[in-house]
């Protein structure tokens, strides 16, 4: 049995001691308590063990600056750091901050892009996982109520 | 002079000023587009027809990311399914029409001299389900947003060529009462749509850009992400005059209609890009 | 029947992009009807999977922030003409859908 089996668990640490089992993308449960969850580091806790990230200047986040519309805000993340084992979005002022989470296969880039809600002005953050930490970077997207948008 | 010879006259009289009337519209389209460009010189013409998305970068950027893959896909769809189904008599709405599909969003809206008014493409197609004994579809119904949506699809790339004929008794006058319209304040703010449209394209009203009226009806119908359906013209002109606190007219009113014509002969020599994706 | 997924799939090289648009109202359960004033019930796409030949490649859990008529698009790596790719959600109330397309 692998010595990797018997490694607690600790926020941040990477485990590479099981990192010859190849990673297996899990069709896991939906994570019911990290999407209820009130505050970003919350559901960062529910979700990934922690809400210590390192920030990161290899991930590039295009969001708007002011959202057209808060119902529809585009958001693509890439980044540049290696084996990236999936992306996640929060939005700090969201009443429920953890939008979505998207896990990667080994052959996927990390390049996604998608289309979510913002409640009000926010900063938006992309949260990336990979076999050598949970890396991070935001921004500020500002959403306004309009004034005949009808 | 006789009875005959003064009717003559002054029929001829009539048609001559009707004729100097109709240099009208041309010359009203032209300063329109003219005021735009002088106000926007970097924005090409053809531009126009983007509407806020030629004049603001950041929701531009945006547009384009949903333009990827725009949810409007869906209603041309739909649209299509509409269009081609067989009707109870076996035949479809196409047969209605008797033109190619990708013209037919460019015969409307037209002055209808027998009706002695204006028809939109919305009321042609109930005109064409009513003869076959059908129910007419809402107007602000998703079955009847989506046919326009599909026809609008199949359209693009079409130049506007909305026409006010000198020969059509009546067709002037309904230009001239939807510029009326257009230029007519309203409601508890008591603005006009080209206070908004005209005067202050640019500026913001809370927080919305003000769009320029040059180019309006190339993209409709429309997505609105805010409310994630389909929506017409003729509703987003119900939707201002809400918001201007006027009580708004029934869709396909003979107001709304002419107001359509008005709009749409301002936006002539400009391409047909519908349906669009909007906040 | 319109279908509810809709895909774009283009290769260049040996990477597909991917992009999917799905029909679904993706309630967040905090929006009232505004003819009855009752609260819309939440309905949204909880699970939604990629894979290409069988495997999974992309696995995303969503919530109701999520936009209506949720898009995703992503990249992968090692695809070619012939590969079989297909899109599958699951929605809070247990409905499904999938739409299977072959890569040009």
């Amino acid at each position: 049995m692998h010595a990797g089996r018997r490694l607690v668990l600790k926020g941040g640490i990477a485990l590479a001691a099981l990192v010859s089992f190849p990673r297996i993308l899990l069709a896991a449960a939906w994570p019911d308590k990290a999407f209820s969850s009130t505050t970003a580091g919350q559901a960062m806790i529910d979700l990934l063990g922690t809400d210590q990230t390192t920030p990161s200047d290899q991930i590039r986040l295009k969001v708007p600056e002011i959202a057209e519309n808060g119902a529809v805000v585009p958001v693509t993340i890439s980044t540049s750091l290696e084996n990236v084992e999936s992306i996640s979005i929060v939005v700090e002022n969201n009443p429920r901050p953890l939008v979505a989470t998207f896990e990667i296969s080994p052959e996927t880039l990390p390049d996604i892009s998608s289309r979510i809600k913002m409640g009000e002005t926010s900063d938006v953050m992309a949260v990336v996982k990979t076999d050598a930490g949970i890396f991070s970077t935001s921004k500020q997207v500002k959403v306004t109520i309009g004034g005949c948008g009808g | 002079m006789t009875k005959a010879a003064a009717a003559f006259g002054s029929i001829f009289a009539i048609l001559l000023v009707q004729q100097a009337a109709l240099a009208g519209p041309e010359e009203d389209r032209a300063a329109f587009a003219a005021y735009y460009q002088s106000r926007f010189p970097d924005i090409p013409f053809a531009e126009f027809a983007n509407g806020i998305y030629a004049i603001d970068s950041d929701a531009r950027a945006q547009w384009l990311e949903i333009e990827e893959f725009p949810p409007y896909e869906f209603a041309i769809e739909v649209g299509e399914a509409i269009w081609s189904e067989a009707l109870p008599d076996g035949s479809s709405l196409g047969d209605c029409f008797q033109q190619p599909v990708e013209d037919i969003r460019t015969l409307f809206p037209r002055f209808d001299a027998s009706r002695g008014e204006v028809v939109t493409l919305e009321v042609a197609i109930n005109d064409c389900r009513v003869a076959r004994d059908l129910p007419p579809l809402g107007y602000d119904s998703q079955a009847m947003i989506s046919t326009t949506a599909y026809l609008a699809f199949e359209a693009r790339g079409k130049i506007l060529e909305t026409r006010v004929s000198g020969n059509q008794l009546g067709a002037l006058a309904a230009y001239e009462a939807g510029k009326r319209f257009y230029y007519t304040k309203r409601g508890q703010l008591n603005f006009a749509c080209a206070d908004c449209h005209v005067t202050s394209v640019g500026q913001y009203v809370r927080a919305d850009r003000l769009s320029a009226s040059l180019g309006h009806p190339t993209h409709f119908p429309v997505y609105r992400s805010k409310l994630g359906t389909m929506i017409s013209l003729q509703q987003r002109f119900a939707g201002c005059i809400r918001d201007v606190r006027a009580k708004p007219f029934e869709l396909q009113s003979v107001e709304y209609r002419n107001l359509e014509y008005f709009l749409n002969y301002m936006s002539n020599g400009l391409e047909l890009n519908g349906p669009g994706a909007r906040k | 029947m319109a279908s509810k997924i809709k895909v774009k799939a283009k290769l260049s090289g040996d990477i597909a992009e991917i992009k999917t648009l799905m029909l679904h109202p993706m309630e967040t359960g905090a929006r009232k009807d505004p003819d009855t004033g009752a609260l819309v019930p939440m309905h949204h796409i909880t699970q939604l999977t990629l894979t290409k030949n069988g495997e999974p490649i992309v696995v995303a859990n969503l919530s109701t922030a999520v936009a209506k008529n949720p898009y995703f698009s992503c990249k992968v790596r090692g695809a070619k003409a012939g590969d079989t790719l297909k899109i599958s959600w699951v929605d809070n109330l247990g409905a499904t859908d999938e739409l299977e397309t072959v890569l040009g």
